[in-house]
């Protein structure tokens, strides 16, 4: 697959970024002529992994937070998420609905929302290193 | 994002407004749960009505509340979801804890 266009983010691990981080992947992604559930999808996504990120990866701590979004020549996104934190013990554990290591209010259903809102999700991660999210959507565009 | 508080005899309605992500839904839930406490409803309604985006912190919200609810042996509803965010509290199986309503298509 060709990539036929790119953005990379680069921004701290501050929640106040997660509006903002939702947003800026849908503003790129918006050359595809996506319709509106489709946008809704990538957005509730981005804002899943990157609150994992900033509560689970650095656990509130500081850090960074990179984000890059390749659109590739069939209307195939990828949206790929890393930080640099504390990485991820068992991803299957961590990607079981419900299961939760915050007790902050967290529902425990991130992974189960990335997974139901995109096509394709894999989570790479190295305890101690940090945690790579990867996320990939075909934009259909316009119902009629 | 905020949120209004109405108060009636025994049910208390929060009007939400904005987006609803990890950030927004620490700020609001505290002084809903103070206005719980204090007031001891038997219901509670959230209006989502003017939720422009919803992730999954939207579902910790209605948990958190509906187990502060519970403390006081009262009951929560949620109405006026939009589509997708019907659709997130549906994922997390929420329509076990209380009624949930979607928003009615104009």
């Amino acid at each position: 697959m060709n990539t036929t266009n790119e953005l990379k983010l680069q921004f701290d691990s501050k929640s106040i970024n997660e509006g903002f981080s939702r947003v800026a992947v849908c503003a790129f992604v918006a050359s595809l002529d996506p319709n509106i559930e489709e946008l809704t999808d990538i957005k509730t996504a981005v804002s899943e992994a990157v609150t994992n990120a900033i509560v689970h990866g650095y656990r509130e701590k500081e850090g960074k937070i990179y984000i890059t979004v390749s659109i590739f020549e069939n209307n195939i996104i990828r949206i790929k998420i890393r930080d640099k934190g504390v990485g991820i013990e068992d991803i299957e554990k961590a990607m079981e609905p419900l299961f939760t290591t915050s007790d902050d209010e967290r529902a425990g259903l991130g992974f189960a929302v990335m997974e139901s809102f995109m096509d394709k999700l894999k989570v790479s991660s190295r305890v101690g290193f940090g945690t790579t999210v990867t996320m990939e959507k075909k934009i259909r565009g316009k119902k009629l | 994002m905020s949120a209004t508080i109405e108060y009636g005899k025994k049910e208390i309605r929060v009007y939400l407004d904005g987006e609803i992500d990890h950030h927004s839904a620490c700020l609001i839930r505290v002084s809903i749960d103070e206005a719980i406490m204090r007031k001891r409803p038997s219901l509670l309604i959230m209006d989502f009505g003017k939720v422009g985006f919803m992730d999954s912190s939207g579902i910790g919200l209605v948990m958190g509340r509906y187990k502060a609810m519970k403390s006081v042996s009262g009951r929560i509803r949620v109405e006026n979801l939009s589509p997708s965010a019907y659709k997130v509290m549906k994922l997390a199986g929420l329509e076990r804890l209380g009624e949930i309503k979607q928003r009615e298509v104009v």
